[in-house]
């Protein structure tokens, strides 16, 4: 425990189930990115896998809503403290994305329209833990909130939810992605509150 | 571990309001490790039961490396008072010199500004959004940089400024810089246009054309930083140098 702050009170103190350490619960869904919102046409848009080989996987935004979808709900926790109860996305899971993809590697690095990059270990995006999204609430995923697509990784800090994911590179090794290189944790469980390096 | 970011405690030693609902804190830091104009930190305050809050803030103030220099542990934070909030009306109200504060960071390597880039600079502040770009000013006064800066800086009302003195003391002695101000609720006697939020016209004539490549910065609350990166973009500014932090709220 820290050191007491001589007159504080704290006022959101009603027990809060779900909610991680140092994390405050809000009703409103702000918003996190480094730069300018990207607007990516649908016609442009493409997502793809490439494996530590080379080999490519690849969808347009045709056979991407094409493949089998799964409407889902979960809880979402932000580093910078707020989390969110109870939001509704549409999307594809990655265990069927991944499924005629060979690769023996451990580590993956999402990346985004606009340059953004995050890593997330192989085994935190199958068995039903992560999706590529296109829909938020029953409707189409606004840019502000990483449309056309983003990744949605509930059990790790939102940043690793990558807004405007385009795709995913296999990597033998764990590399930092951009905020991990700023000081962010590398893995980011909120659970145990690894927000920056060495939590 | 040798990067861990860790808790420390600091002192307040002095306050004072900026305006009237925002205060900067100063802060002794033992063992600072130095920041640059940009970055932030975390603030963690504590109840006797043991139940703790944080927030993030950005600092304020620059940062000297010089050797020996009195102000190498100190940290400037300003805070805008939300009446709802839990943490900030702590900060501005109940907080005095004396009492000690938890933080840890610096935190953050993007929205930084260095004394090495040579492009000129765009800093957009909407309200307390000015906090860090206020930081990069003074950073660039205390190196004597000569890369142009212009600041827009959108409050509701000239009574909501902070750091207004400084900022035309600055624009008088610090050559290259220059401050425009959007008034949005209420503007001062003699204004020449009716208060009105910030617009492409407002960016287009007092920010840097596009093929000047400025390095461009832009802070405040969530929707104000969506609607000032969305114009810079339309302007023709390659989104790689617009560079945003979004502070929360609506
Ligand atoms: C990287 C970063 C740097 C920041 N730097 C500064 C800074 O230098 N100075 C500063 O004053 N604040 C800064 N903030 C905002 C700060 O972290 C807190 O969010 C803010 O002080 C409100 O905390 P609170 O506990 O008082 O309010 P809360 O109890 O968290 O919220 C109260 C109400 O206010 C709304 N709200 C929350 N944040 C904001 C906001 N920023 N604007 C409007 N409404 C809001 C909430 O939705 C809620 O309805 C920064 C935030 C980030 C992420």
């Amino acid at each position: 425990m820290g050191i007491i702050s001589r007159g504080f009170g704290g006022r959101r103190r009603e027990p809060q189930p779900g909610l991680p350490p140092g994390q405050y619960l809000t009703h409103d869904f702000p918003v996190l990115s480094a730069g300018p919102t990207p607007r990516i046409p649908l016609d442009k848009w493409n997502f793809s896998i490439v494996t530590e080989t080379g080999e490519k996987h690849s969808w347009n935004w045709a056979e991407f809503t094409a493949l089998p979808a799964e409407e889902f709900t979960v809880d979402i926790h932000c580093v910078t403290k707020w989390s969110k109860f109870g939001t509704t996305w549409k999307g594809v899971a990655l265990d069927t994305l991944f499924e005629d993809v060979e690769s023996a590697a451990d580590y993956t690095m999402a990346h985004s329209y606009g340059g953004y990059t995050t890593n997330v270990p192989l085994d935190d995006l199958l068995d039903g833990k992560a999706w590529v999204v296109y829909e938020f609430d029953g409707e189409p995923l606004h840019p502000e909130h990483g449309g056309p697509a983003r990744l949605i990784v509930p059990h790790l800090y939102f940043w690793k939810s990558a807004k405007w994911v385009n795709g995913l590179q296999m990597l033998n090794d764990d590399e930092p992605g951009f905020w991990e290189t700023g000081g962010y944790h590398m893995y980011g469980d909120p659970w145990r509150e690894q927000r920056y390096q060495g939590d | 571990m040798k990067n861990r970011i860790s808790w420390r405690v600091a002192t307040v030693t002095a306050a004072r309001w900026e305006t009237s609902s925002a205060r900067t804190l100063v802060l002794d830091v033992p063992d600072w490790p130095g920041h640059l104009p940009g970055q932030h930190i975390d603030v963690r305050l504590t109840a006797e039961d043991g139940y703790s809050a944080q927030r993030s803030y950005s600092i304020a103030s620059a940062w000297s490396a010089e050797a020996g220099s009195p102000d190498a542990g100190t940290v400037e934070l300003t805070v805008q008072r939300l009446d709802d909030g839990e943490v900030s009306p702590y900060l501005t109200d109940v907080v005095e010199p004396g009492d000690r504060i938890e933080l840890r960071g610096p935190v953050g390597g993007w929205f930084v500004w260095r004394e090495k880039q040579t492009a000129p600079v765009l800093l957009i502040a909407g309200g307390s959004g000015v906090v860090p770009l206020m930081s990069m000013i003074r950073a660039r006064g205390l190196a004597r940089g000569r890369q142009p800066f212009r600041l827009i800086y959108s409050v509701r009302t000239p009574e909501d400024a902070a750091y207004a003195d400084e900022l035309r003391r600055r624009v008088r002695e610090d050559p290259g810089l220059d401050v425009h101000f959007v008034y949005t609720r209420k503007t001062p006697d003699g204004w020449p246009a009716p208060p009105k939020r910030i617009d492409v016209a407002t960016i287009n004539s007092h920010g840097w054309p596009p093929d000047f490549q400025p390095d461009c910065y832009v802070c405040g609350p969530t929707a104000f930083v969506e609607t000032a990166a969305d114009i810079l973009v339309a302007l023709g500014h390659d989104p790689k140098r617009v560079r945003t932090e979004r502070f929360g709220g609506a």
